[in-house]
């Protein structure tokens, strides 16, 4: 099932039941599934048209009255677009809006460069008290929702809108605010989010081929990172690799670097946009020319346990 | 110069099917809102707008900033259509390292005047460089497309209002009014409501004409020529997948589709 479906289902699904939810779209909300809503709920789900920043705060202003308002945009709209308004009337007014950003970093795909979002970790990572969440699959994702809603404070949902391999089962048990030990391993630990997880996971079968053992991380929450899982697993392994779709500068490798650095020092290497925009191109072909493979997080974790020596 | 009218239809036509071959081939692409502006791309590029494919960067040259970029492919096929870059690159159309991405890049294709993409911006751009052209005293006119949907940003009107308080009259935008956006027809998702009453309370000299009518399109450009003090607003009625039936039919769910070989052919054939 694609994510979008997922995403938008819930709602409707909790929308029935607690009349704080409400959802606005800016004039995107056929690419994010949340279309039917307004047929269902015509007053608690409408469209605010091509006007992003005018949409997070009308959120605001809903929030301030008890409201809880999901807005949706394409991640670049939905974060540098508006990055004042969630700074001042969503966090710095401590409002409860949840903020949802589609087709984060390369799945922008034929888009390219203007709807890449390779800085949207690191516009909303430094903006005072906002959790910044991105689901792997459509069992998270579905298990988030409720707990998003249940949770007072503004979040960042970084959404990957079409179908994505199933991780989770469903009696998987799932905390927001903790990472996933994945697979356990001793050697070195990849620190992954998104759909670099499913590259992480096939770079451990690379590296088991060559007798190295990862530990392969899901950090699904980038802030506030889980640094004692983080910790726990640096310690055994004594060095780690971060992937993630976006810029190395300002996301999961900084939120890392900013863990380890200051907690236990140990080797790391990064696999991520290296500080560059983006371009048109497919998923697959994208993720080749941005290294953003399981072969490059692989020959990392190589450097990274040599490194150790 | 003025073309006659069998001219002008016949060179619209030919960037009808060079923009819909070049996102046939692809399968996918911004239809829609390309078509719907074929016509005064014509009537800009090849009656009006003082520019050079030899010499793309032209010092004092007029410009042209497509502020709804996704509108890009409708540019490419007009441009390669004059000369800017062989018509055989509209087929990179949106391919890996290609020089024409879906949206404008002023970095990577020949002609083009400004990166656009993400909406709003691409208007105040112009602005910017409306004024630039009136600090060089340069006599270049500065021209704009911006899409009704792309009205609702905010942005917009802060620009707006600069450019009339700036008295810019170099300054010739022209909204796409087609009346569709993604989600939807406009009036259903947010209204406009009055829009030229909206232009013309900004301080702005507002025409609303036929937006697939050539002759319409180069008159509506000499009378905003000849207005002093003021920018200038031409609202073109337009219809949002302009000239291939089976594209016009699908509405707002034509903003961005697919288009199979066999659509490909019908969609060249009407177009002949
Ligand atoms: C800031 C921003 N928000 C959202 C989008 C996504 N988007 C691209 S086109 C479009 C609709 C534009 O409608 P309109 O201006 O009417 O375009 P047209 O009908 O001329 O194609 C949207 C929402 C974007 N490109 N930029
Ligand atoms: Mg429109």
């Amino acid at each position: 099932m694609e994510m979008r479906a997922v995403f938008a289902s819930e709602l409707d699904r909790m929308m029935e039941s607690d009349e704080r939810i409400v959802v606005i779209d800016s004039d995107l909300s056929k690419a994010n599934g949340t279309l039917f809503l307004r047929n269902k709920y015509p007053e608690r789900a409408f469209d605010v048209g091509v006007a992003e920043q005018n949409m997070a705060s009308v959120a605001a202003g809903l929030a301030s009255y008890g409201f809880i308002p999901f807005i949706t945009s394409f991640c670049p709209f939905a974060t540098r677009r508006i990055c004042d308004q969630i700074a001042i009337s969503i966090a710095y007014a401590k409002q409860n809006v949840k903020i949802v950003g589609t087709d984060p970093g390369i799945s922008a795909e034929l888009n390219g460069g203007t709807h890449m979002s390779m800085e949207d970790i690191g516009v909303v990572r430094s903006i005072p008290s906002m959790v910044i969440f991105e689901p792997v699959d459509a069992v998270q994702l579905k298990k988030s929702m409720p707990k998003i809603v249940e949770y007072d404070g503004p979040v960042y949902l970084r959404l990957f809108r079409k179908a994505q391999p199933q991780i989770f089962n469903d009696d998987y048990e799932f905390d927001l605010f903790k990472a996933d030990v994945i697979q356990e391993g001793k050697d070195v630990t990849i620190a992954a989010s998104g759909i670099m997880l499913g590259e992480s996971l096939r770079a451990g079968e690379i590296l088991r081929q060559k007798g190295i053992n990862a530990e392969i991380i899901n950090v699904h929450t980038i802030k506030p990172i889980d640094s004692d899982t983080i910790l726990k697993s640096v310690a055994k392994t004594g060095c780690i690799v971060t992937a993630e779709n976006h810029n190395i500068i300002g996301g999961l490798r900084s939120a890392i670097a900013e863990v380890i650095c200051e907690k236990c020092q140990v080797p790391l290497r990064s696999v991520g946009v290296e500080d560059i925009f983006g371009e048109v191109g497919t998923l697959e072909e994208l993720k080749i020319r941005f290294g953003l493979t399981a072969e490059n997080i692989a020959a990392k974790a190589l450097e990274a346990v040599e490194a150790k020596k | 110069m003025v073309m006659d009218k069998a001219s002008f239809e016949e060179k619209s036509k030919e960037i009808r099917r060079l923009t819909i071959e070049c996102i046939g081939n692809l399968g996918v692409g911004h239809i829609g809102g390309c078509l719907s502006i074929v016509d005064v791309l014509t009537v800009l590029y090849y009656s009006q707008m003082n520019v050079d494919p030899a010499n793309p960067k032209m010092e004092g040259r007029d410009r042209l900033i497509i502020s709804k970029g996704h509108a890009g492919p409708a540019l490419y096929a007009t441009l390669a259509s004059k000369g800017f870059f062989p018509k055989d690159e509209l087929y990179t159309l949106n391919r890996l390292g290609t020089n024409l991405p879906s949206h404008c890049d002023m970095n990577k294709t020949p002609g083009v005047d400004m990166t656009t993409g993400a909406l709003g911006q691409g208007f105040s751009c112009a602005v910017g460089i409306a004024i630039g052209s009136k600090i060089k005293k340069d006599g270049a006119y500065i021209y704009t497309i911006i899409g009704d949907g792309e009205s609702q940003e905010g942005q917009i009107w802060e620009a707006a209002m600069l450019a009339a308080h700036k008295k810019l009259d170099n300054l010739i935008a022209f909204t796409d009014y087609n009346k569709l956006q993604i989600d939807g027809p406009i009036d259903e998702v947010n209204s406009l409501s009055d829009l030229p009453a909206k232009w013309e309370s900004f301080g702005w000299h507002v025409q609303r004409i036929d937006g697939h009518d050539h002759f319409a399109i180069y008159e509506a450009i000499e009378k905003a020529k000849k207005t002093e003090g003021k920018p200038s607003m031409i609202i073109l009625d337009t219809i949002k997948g302009k000239g291939v039936s089976f594209i016009e039919a699908v509405g707002a769910g034509n903003h961005n589709m697919p288009i199979t070989k066999e659509q490909l052919e019908a969609a060249l054939q009407e177009l002949r």
